[in-house]
């Protein structure tokens, strides 16, 4: 069981927190516009690297508040916590991949 | 010196030959796990196709096939489910002839407990849908269940009492080792290069149509490459930029020790979340739900297993002092509907067999075959026919999720 | 009873105790300090087990946890399957039996109590041999807080069996010392008999303490028979010594074959010797310390055979003054005896079986040199390199924070050990700021032996298959062929010939057989053992009892048992329960003598024609409070919540992204700036962390907050034409016509002294109010409406009845009549799916190829053309009144299925392909091998126009 670091209360152990997937994946401002190809894009698609990964956290049983991380999948390692809203410290190329089939 | 009876099977004298990578193949496999080596056989079999090869990174069938809890069942809800699980269930049954092969399928059936009313529901459902569809389901009444499985506890007074099960008597396990060896040898035999300690670190493509793959043992030419990486496709499909709907995690998976005879089917229980069996051998094999997060690792939190131990004993309340031998963890590839992607990409001769989560392992038959018929063809097999990847895009899923929140 | 080869002056074992046990039908005594095998020694007993394949006698080969033959079953006082004799400490009255390589469960309850705690440390110390110790001791005088492990009973590890010294004094001195210090230090937690099993991330590492395990039955029921320590340390020192590996040849599994240091410790440590003529076998020097310790306690050493070339003179010279033969260049080439070994054959290394001679013997010792016990600092992700002088794997050097010392770290002397423990505790204290004063290192033997010869096996003399009677891994009883055949099979990774042979996964994990395998495959396939690596590593360390990982979590704990305010009224009423989640909710409330079908349809009629109420506490209740809380309802509720008056309730859907049902109930405007909503029982949590979701992430601009009120509110729904005669009775002045109190309205009131909120809700078609009071007050509310409602005839009902009189009405249950795949759309409720709003969660895949078709599967009622006729539920639809060949095409199933009081009829529920448009229709539903013809109907079959709302 791994210690993760919420921001607002310290490291905690894995079992008081819910993992939320990807980060920076936000609902697109206009939906309608979106054909169904860019939705389900949107609704079903993340990226799945090995490797360091900008995800979202809720510590749930504690603050209840949600932050990112980035977390090295490979070995579960946390690497930095930061607020949501923060840019993400991947970088706008951490998307393994560009749209398929586009 | 004489063998006890109850010792397993020997392994033939000879299983494959530890092939070196040539320059070009028809058809490149990525992925030496059972279903690559299934489809590997099935295209030699089935379509005459044998300049292939299977790359394995690491040793073949070292991935998730030595890491499962081999349940075999073709009870699912959904037709398009069911129709490929019923597939592989009737290819299990002939296989050990088939590949000449001792695989030790023993269908000694599989229990899915109900523990509360709308399990009953869903559970009836499931079996009234499994009967149409051909498929040996029963619902069991909790005197049933103790029949068949007389060590579970059918004690109205438990905190999650058992209100019932579906049943299904073709059900069961196999040696998964076994599995995978018949396949290879009989892949080998075929011709077919099963290439070993072999990364793929890029797919080379050209003019929207794949050439070949660079590996740690130089670039092989391909007329066809067929991804069959489970947990691994989405970095492999990342390297010709296309992006899937997997998320990798890993599942756990124990075994205590030796034990004589006390577990005679095979449990599953949604709701108190842990699956046993005991295998050929006499140890309890059992397995439970998902680490939340995406992980690569091939090593789960501790707290999982705590949890599964307290949920086995209270179904199976005389496991109390058997022990834990060993635990581990594989890395499945999940979709969003809980349901496999096997079929054609966007990127022309790429195929893609993906998504199994923690199922894969009894699919590997039919899997094996559907995928060999779709990168044979370039056209889908019935049975794998609705699990394309445009399903994400129209709509029309196959949300297992309902029907099975654990769908080993 | 005599205990024939327990000899005076050695061992540690309370002779002034005498306990009597059973083994195998025949009974013996040993003393406390014993283990089962030590006591077995004692007593001359060496066979006492079976091989699994071949059926072969076996004996106790080790001392410790890595014995891989002495498998025993436990009887009494308490089955227990699967225990090495090695480790089980003996007790009194203790009944075990050798196994044949399985064990049994037992048939009853294990009535122990197991649990788990929780210990925090800077450094965690892992073994409390000479290293670990010294580390330990280190770190104690800096007030660091230290835990110190060790799996045997007392601390000492390897210096319990040998005949060492420190300090110019014995060893056991220095270990005394050691631990009363420890013992004292207020910064140091020393748990004996507690064995780490595994590391995990973080450096959480788990450990199995056996607190009552060698009291037998006199062990005290309250306490916990084993404990698990869940342990974060900042630093771990693994001191986990090192274990010696055998060598194969011929017959190598023979009763009385055993490890050379193992016949030390049992001799230093339990007073016991092995044998009385015995022969020893070896390739490096650690094997002379047992022969020579065994010979000077009385024991004839017949011979020693040394498979290097050359013995080193300090060696041979001690042999010599004892008069011990020695072997130089030999090798054991194969064994005889029947159920213990009587014979060694030893021939020259090199000869090849020539010139081959027997001793007599009936005690083997074996050592191949020594691996450390590296599994631990494997799992924590250490690296492994390969030792060609120790021929073995070693820590290929420390980790950030967690460092290997002493013999696991692949050293060789005690003083080099000792050193080793104080510079690892050193460092690990170092690493987090710790200023550690230098710590002077006891005086210790520091002569490094002579290079040990690296020696998996010895090939057959005999003809045949080589390696057919050589065994690499006992317990599994894989031999050398199997090995042989395996490579020979094609197989080129060790993990693969592990899978062939089953190698290294019983139950010792390979400990004495791992390196042996990949030293046999190495030789096999011509390559260098260095380069195959070893097999990984997994945890658990040792077998641990599943009980034990369950600790506390069992029966009620195993997941806890919500109930309502009002859970003791509905027992004392005779409520039966339905699971819910983690709730407990009242199902129904059969009056003595009633059947399921009586009270449900007694309770329908009540709330039908009467007045009827239920504990509907258990909803999710959700406070959404802030001046954008309408904004942030309108993007999440399929229709518009922001346009509610204040007192105003509307239904509400919502849909996830894929616009899928996720879950639906009332929201309530209790002023400008809050909202009460409801959720469905078993959805509560995960609404509420769902709205959190999009509330936090996606738009963190919106002022809103959002509290879990569900624990806060009592509900209890007043039903029926009565209701309004109830409320008006029970509350003082509050109008309760319907025009004063419309539907979907809320009213704030008093009722018996407890302020209330009442909300003209219903979930039934009928007149009915959904009382809201602060669950402190739940009773006396509950029971004033009860009292009022009494000369009406006030029916208790539950959730059967509620799911009736709403099925009559098409109300959905999610999660019943829908499973993530339905629609606002396929529910008929289309009214609820806003057409103004720009969007809310889930809007845009209503627009998908799969949403647009028409043959969706649609809500509809279906009504048995018999109307006696239940459909079960589940039971699927399809379009012919006989069943064709499987697959059959299926048309939907029953999501819900009743006999209503009402309709005087049975009915049901259904997911429908095409629903709305097959109405009229009649279908068939597959029953027992037939089929029941059904009429399909609009969902609605109770008061379509809606007029008994207003009572």
């Amino acid at each position: 069981m791994q210690l993760i670091p919420c921001p607002w209360c310290g490291p905690r152990e894995e079992t008081e927190f819910h993992y939320g997937g990807q980060a920076h994946v936000p609902h697109p401002e206009d939906p309608a516009a979106l054909d169904d190809e860019q939705w389900a894009r949107y609704v079903f698609f993340r990226d799945n690297p090995k490797g360091p990964f900008a995800e979202r956290w809720a510590h749930t049983a504690g603050c209840r508040r949600w932050f990112n991380a980035v977390r090295d999948t490979a070995s579960h390692a946390f690497l930095s916590v930061y607020p949501v809203g923060a840019p993400n410290p991947l970088g706008d190329g951490s998307r393994q991949g560009q749209e398929a089939g586009a | 010196m004489t063998r006890d009876a109850r010792a397993l099977p020997d392994h033939p004298d000879f299983l494959w030959r530890n092939a070196d990578p040539k320059p070009s193949y028809d058809v490149v496999i990525v992925g030496g796990g059972g279903h690559g080596l299934a489809t590997a056989y099935y295209l030699a079999r089935n379509h005459g196709i044998t300049n292939i090869a299977v790359l394995e990174k690491g040793w073949l069938a070292g991935g998730n096939m030595a890491r499962n809890t081999t349940i075999i069942r073709s009870n699912y809800l959904w037709d398009e489910s069911s129709g490929i699980y019923e597939h592989s269930l009737k290819l299990w049954e002939t296989l050990a002839e088939e590949l000449d092969h001792p695989i030790l399928f023993s269908q000694r059936g599989v229990l899915n407990l109900a523990h509360n009313l709308q399990d009953v529901r869903d559970s009836k459902r499931r079996v009234y849908a499994n009967q149409l569809n051909g498929i040996d389901a029963e619902w069991l009444e909790p005197d049933e269940v103790a029949k068949v499985c007389p060590i579970v506890n059918v004690s109205p007074d438990v905190r999650h009492p058992v209100h019932g099960a579906t049943y299904q008597p073709r059900a069961g396990i196999a040696k998964h080792d076994y599995v995978a060896w018949g396949f290879a040898r009989r892949a080998d035999a075929y011709g077919i290069d099963l290439i070993q300690n072999c990364e793929v670190t890029g797919i080379d493509v050209s003019g929207g149509r794949v050439t070949g793959v660079r590996t740690t043992r130089g670039r092989i030419a391909a007329g066809k490459v067929a991804l069959a990486a489970a947990g691994h496709t989405s970095v492999l499909a990342a390297m010709v930029g296309l992006r899937l709907p997997l998320q990798s995690h890993p599942l756990q998976a124990l075994v205590s020790e030796l034990l004589e005879p006390v577990h005679p089917t095979v449990v599953m229980s949604n709701a108190v979340h842990v699956y046993v069996s005991q295998a050929h051998k006499g140890e309890l094999v059992m397995g439970a739900g998902i680490d939340s997060y995406n992980g690569y690792g091939q090593r789960g939190a501790f707290h999982i297993i705590e949890r599964q131990m307290a949920a086995a004993l209270e179904l199976f309340p005389v496991f109390a002092r058997a022990h834990l031998l060993r635990t581990w963890a594989g890395i499945v590839d999940t979709t969003p509907d809980a349901s496999p992607i096997v079929g054609r990409t966007p990127i022309e001769d790429l195929y893609l067999n993906c998504g199994w989560g923690t199922g894969g392992f009894k699919a590997t038959t039919g899997a094996g075959w559907a995928f060999a018929h779709t990168v044979a063809t370039g056209e889908p097999h019935p049975t794998n026919a609705p699990f394309t990847l445009d399903r994400f895009t129209t709509g029309a899923l196959v949300d297992e999720h309902g029907a099975a929140a654990v769908a080993h | 009873m005599s205990t024939p080869f327990r000899v005076a002056g050695h061992g540690r074992v309370d002779r002034s105790a005498t306990l009597a046990f059973t083994f195998d039908g025949t009974a013996y005594t040993g003393h406390p300090g014993d283990t089962l095998a030590s006591a077995l020694l004692a007593n001359g007993v060496h066979r006492v087990a079976t091989g699994i394949t071949y059926g072969r006698p076996r004996g106790i080969v080790a001392a410790g946890v890595e014995e891989p033959n002495a498998l025993v079953q436990i009887e009494a006082p308490f089955p227990e399957p699967m225990l090495t004799a090695t480790t089980v400490e003996l007790y009194d009255g203790l009944v075990a039996r050798g196994l044949g390589g399985r064990g049994r469960l037992a048939a009853t309850p294990d009535p122990a109590r197991y649990d788990a705690k929780h210990l925090h440390a800077e450094l965690l110390v892992v073994g409390a041999g000479p290293a670990g110790l010294a580390a330990a001791l280190t770190a104690a005088g800096t007030g660091a807080r230290v835990v110190l492990l060790d799996s045997a009973p007392e601390c000492g590890g390897s210096l319990l069996g040998t005949r060492e010294h420190i300090d110019g004094r014995p060893a056991q001195e220095w270990v005394d010392a050691a631990t009363r210090r420890l013992t004292a230090a207020p910064n140091v937690t020393l748990l004996t008999r507690t064995t780490a099993f595994g590391h995990y991330d973080d450096h959480l590492v788990l450990a199995l303490e056996k607190r009552t395990d060698h009291l037998g039955a006199a062990a005290p029921r309250h306490l916990a028979r084993q404990r698990v320590w869940r342990i974060r340390a900042r630093q771990v020192v693994h001191a986990t010594g090192a274990t010696e590996r055998p060598v194969a040849f011929d017959d190598n599994d023979r009763p009385g074959i055993m490890l050379a240091s193992a016949a030390r410790t049992y001799l230093h440590r339990y007073g016991v010797l092995v044998g009385r003529r015995a022969t020893v076998f070896t390739t490096n020097d650690s094997a002379y310390d047992a022969a020579l310790d065994l010979a000077d306690a009385g024991v004839e050493v017949a011979a020693v055979v040394d498979a290097r070339p050359t013995v080193p003179e300090r060696l041979s010279r001690a042999c010599a003054e004892r008069g011990i033969p020695v072997h130089a260049g030999h090798v054991v080439t194969g064994t005889s005896g029947v159920d213990r070994v009587s014979r060694v054959h030893i021939a020259e290394r090199d000869g090849r079986g020539a010139r081959r001679h027997g001793v007599d013997c009936d005690v083997l010792l074996v050592s191949g040199g020594w691996n450390p016990a590296v599994a631990l600092f494997s799992q924590a992700r250490g690296t492994l390199r390969h030792d060609a002088g120790l021929a073995t794997f070693v820590p290929g050097g420390p980790l950030a924070a967690v460092r290997t010392a002493g013999a696991a770290d692949g050293l060789r002397t005690l003083g080099a050990c000792l050193a080793d423990g104080i510079a690892a505790a050193t460092a690990a204290l170092t690493a987090l700021d710790i200023a550690v004063a230098p710590v002077p290192v006891p005086a210790a033997d520091t002569e490094l032996p002579h290079p040990a010869l690296e020696l998996w096996r010895v090939p057959s003399p005999r003809d045949g298959v080589d390696g057919a009677a050589q065994f690499v891994d006992l317990q599994r009883d894989a031999l050398v062929s199997d090995v042989f055949r395996a490579t020979g099979a094609g197989l080129r990774s060790v993990e693969h010939v592990k899978r062939y042979t089953t190698v290294g996964t019983a139950h010792d994990q390979g400990r004495t057989s791992g390196i042996l395998a990949s030293g046999i495959v190495a030789e096999a396939l011509g390559t260098d053992v260095a380069d195959l690596g070893t097999t990984s590593f997994r945890p658990p360390v040792q077998p641990v009892a599943f009980a034990a990982f369950a600790g506390r979590d069992r029966g009620d704990l195993f997941d806890p048992v919500r109930v309502t305010a009002l859970h003791a009224w509905h027992q004392e009423h005779g409520a039966l329960f339905e699971d819910i989640g983690q709730w407990k909710r009242p199902w129904y409330y059969p009056l003595p003598g009633e059947t399921m079908d009586d009270a449900v349809r007694r309770e329908c009629r009540a709330a039908r024609t009467g007045v009827a109420m239920m504990d509907g506490s258990t909803l999710g209740k959700i406070s959404v409070q802030g001046p954008d809380a309408g904004c942030f309802l309108d993007r999440l509720y399929t229709n518009v919540m922001s346009t509610l008056k204040p007192g105003r309730i509307r239904y509400g859907v919502l849909c996830g992204v894929d616009g899928m049902v996720l879950d639906d109930g009332t929201v309530l405007r209790v002023s400008d700036g809050e909202f009460l909503l409801t959720t469905t029982t078993g959805n509560a949590a995960k609404v509420l962390e769902w709205m959190e979701e999009w509330l936090q992430t996606e738009w963190p601009e919106l002022r809103v907050h959002l509290t879990s009120v569900t624990e806060h509110w009592a509900t209890i729904p007043l039903v029926g034409p009565r209701s309004r005669d109830v409320l008006a009775a029970v509350t003082d002045g509050l109008d309760v016509t319907a025009d004063a109190f419309p539907f979907m309205s809320r009213r704030d009131t008093v009722i018996a002294g407890v302020e209330a909120r009442v909300c003209r809700i219903s979930f039934s078609g009928e007149l009915a109010y959904e009382v809201n009071v602060p669950s402190w007050y739940a009773t006396s509310v509950w029971q004033a409406l009860y009292d009022a409602g009494r000369p009406l005839g006030i029916t208790p009902y539950g959730t059967e009845t509620m799911h009736v009189l709403r099925a009559e009405k098409a109300y959905p249950i999610i999660g019943q009549d829908t499973d993530g795949t339905v629609t606002p759309q396929d529910l008929g409720m289309s009214w609820v799916v806003s057409r103004k709003k720009k969007d809310f969660v889930g809007r845009r895949s209503f627009g998908r190829a799969e949403n647009l078709r028409a043959d969706r599967k649609q809500l509809v009622a279906l009504l048995p053309v018999d109307g006696h006729t239940l459909l079960p539920e589940g039971a699927q639809i399809i379009a012919t009144e006989t069943i064709p060949a499987p697959p059959v095409p299926m048309l939907g199933h029953v999501t819900s299925s009743y006999r209503s009081a009402a309709l005087e009829r049975t009915f049901a529920l259904a997911l429908l392909r095409s629903g709305s448009e097959r109405v009229g229709e009649t279908l068939y539903v597959p029953l027992d091998g037939r089929t029941v013809a059904v009429t399909v109907a609009e969902p609605v079959l109770y008061d379509k126009e809606g007029a008994r709302r207003d009572g």
